[in-house]
């Protein structure tokens, strides 16, 4: 190997009929240090170690404490009382099915929505100055701080940019408002509102996570049924969707948790403290428990700080069962094949 | 039609200029001197964006025959193949002229319902595709996107098209388990049972042996020879011994031209033109 032949293009233009042994490679070059590169290998390993432990141990921590703090003050009393200026009798069930039914309504709107854009943007639009505009725009959003939202959804359905007179009272109203059935325009500080703001903040990360699940599926897949003859609906809703369907959901799963701890937007909106009744309809009021967390967490007495604790373990449990919920959904969606 | 000549020798229709020659197919095999032309080509050209990929191509496919497309790496046979299913409608800069017609319908026009076109002239490709689904729903995927079938008919389509594709043994006891557990060559074998399943005429095959091994290659081919008196099929292939194996015409193309095509033995054995004869000589490509 002490002196290859020069790299000649005299192979006579015949291909894959270079004859001869295998020519070294330019032999002047040094060699790495095995040693070195073995030790580097190792290094990098350990680095990615210690940063992942960082991670579960400032987790740990962080839900250690709050159990210790919160732990003993958690009972189904608590979860079942409506606020008091009394920690003690204090519980959180307005903001407890406040936050379900906002994060429900978020995830009803939101969902359909974004997957539905996601596929237009990814599986039927063609590539255009549009869509590129479309697309810019969707990635900015994504990027906007939620209380931006905030400001949008107060003026955009709580009080519908002033079209139907300033006062609540004033409104356009179809049904019983004790009843289920119950609708009024401007929809207030209502679920509803707050529901769809949130769906105005999560509704980015739904669409680019979507679009990424999607544009993970192979395209020969869809060359496959679309050589059967499928539609493109046909291709989208019998191959792209159902392999899609692990990331979508993904995605949804980050996207609702992300909904449920959201409070700034809906500080804004006029989320309150001081609910005594649990939402009825759409348009009830609430309150959500990030901001019921908040607003004990900063009072100076320790036993509320116990209840914020006590509030943060529901939070928890709530984004759990979320979590499980859409687990379950994309197992039953993604029919198991051995 | 000059092509109904049906058993003429090679030489008697190669007329046309040294360079561009004007080839015209003909039936192969004695015995089918009445097999008609299923796919007729004139003057087909097409483009991506400014680049010409094929250039005035003359052409006519046998029905019923295996028709095998070779030529060096760019030089348009696989474009030329995905012309017929028009699946190149899915790349935006992609036009064609000329004249491509199947049974006399011609395949170019704004009329055309890809859709349809696609249940009558079916396609293999070169990596073995399976959905990720059982293996009977990667059968039943294709049929019941057009028809709406009784469980028992279902059945019946899905282990006939199995049966048809030589692959029916390997997978009875597991239709149910994903297709995606198959061996390289059963998933290929698996994609045209999904192909054949919808009961085309036409199957095109896009070098579906390149991405498997020897034995999967041998499977696949002898496949193909049991299609052919039941189906017109279309095969592109980069592997010379394999045209002359599976095939009864030949077409050999270079730079986007048709340089010469007609009965496979003859393109082997007695090529008129001398690229072609350097081509299956192996002196280039």
């Amino acid at each position: 190997m002490s002196s290859a032949p020069p790299p000649s293009n005299g192979t006579s233009g015949v291909s894959g009929r270079t004859d001869g042994g295998p020519v070294p490679l330019a032999s002047s070059a040094p060699y790495r240090s095995v040693a070195r590169r073995v030790f580097v290998n190792r290094a990098f390993l350990w680095a990615c170690l210690i940063t992942t432990n960082i991670a579960v141990v400032v987790l740990a921590v962080l839900l250690i404490s709050i159990f210790w703090q919160g732990w003993d003050t958690l009972s189904w009393k608590f979860i079942t009382s409506f606020a008091s200026r009394k920690p003690a009798d204090a519980g959180i069930l307005a903001p407890l099915m406040g936050s379900l039914w906002v994060c429900t309504i978020c995830g009803l709107v939101a969902l359909p929505l974004g997957i539905g854009t996601a596929i237009y943007l990814e599986e039927f639009s063609k590539r255009s100055r549009f869509t590129r505009i479309v697309q810019t725009n969707i990635m900015n959003l994504a990027g906007v701080p939620s209380i931006v939202y905030g400001i949008l959804g107060l003026t955009a359905f709580a009080r519908m940019f002033g079209a139907f007179g300033t006062n609540v009272d004033d409104a356009i109203a179809v049904g019983n408002g004790e009843g289920l059935l119950y609708l009024r325009l401007p929809f207030g500080s209502s679920v509803l509102a707050g529901g769809l703001t949130l769906m105005l903040v999560i509704l980015p990360v739904v669409i680019i996570s979507t679009q990424e699940a999607l544009r993970a599926v192979p395209s020969s897949l869809r060359a496959g049924a679309l050589a059967l003859g499928a539609t493109p609906w046909q291709t989208v809703w019998g191959i792209t969707l159902p392999a899609a369907i692990p990331g979508i959901m993904t995605g949804a799963i980050l996207s609702m948790s992300r909904a449920i701890g959201e409070s700034a937007p809906l500080l804004v909106l006029g989320g309150l403290l001081l609910v005594f009744n649990t939402p009825t309809n759409l348009m009830s009021d609430f309150a959500i428990l990030p901001l019921q967390i908040y607003n004990w967490a900063g009072r100076p007495q320790d036993a509320f700080h116990a209840i914020a604790a006590s509030a943060i373990i529901v939070q928890l449990g709530v984004l759990f069962l979320f979590n499980g919920i859409a687990v379950l959904i994309r197992q039953k969606l993604q029919k198991p094949l051995q | 039609m000059q092509s109904e000549s049906s058993t003429t020798t090679p030489s008697q229709h190669a007329h046309g200029h040294s360079v561009e020659l004007r080839a015209v197919s003909v039936a192969s095999t004695p015995n089918t001197a009445h097999s008609d032309t299923a796919i007729k080509v004139r003057g087909f050209s097409s483009w991506y964006g400014s680049f010409q990929a094929l250039k005035s191509l003359d052409l006519d496919i046998p029905s019923r025959h295996v028709t095998a497309f070779i030529g060096p790496s760019g030089c348009g046979k696989s474009t030329f193949l995905r012309w017929i299913n028009r699946m190149n409608d899915t790349i935006p800069s992609a036009r064609a002229e000329g004249t491509l017609e199947l049974h006399g319908k011609d395949l170019l026009a704004k009329s055309v319902d890809v859709v349809d076109l696609r249940r009558h002239v079916g396609m293999v490709f070169q990596k073995p595709n399976p959905f990720p689904k059982s293996i009977y729903d990667n059968v039943a995927f294709g049929p019941r996107l057009h028809r709406v079938y009784s469980r028992a008919e279902l059945d019946q389509l899905v282990e006939r098209s199995l049966r048809q594709a030589s692959i029916w043994n390997e997978v009875k006891d597991r239709l149910h388990a994903s297709a995606l557990g198959l061996s390289g060559g059963q998933q290929q074998r698996l994609c045209i049972a999904r192909a054949i399943a919808v009961g085309p005429e036409v199957l095109l095959m896009d070098e579906p042996c390149s991405a498997l091994d020897p034995k999967s290659t041998l499977a696949i081919e002898e496949l193909i020879e049991s299609l052919a008196d039941r189906y017109t099929i279309v095969i592109v292939t980069h592997n010379m011994q394999q045209a002359a194996r599976v095939s009864d015409e030949t077409a050999f193309f270079f730079e986007g031209r048709l340089v010469e095509s007609g009965a496979t033995e003859a393109i082997f054995t007695k090529p008129r033109n001398k690229q072609t004869e350097d081509y299956v000589t192996g002196r280039f490509g």
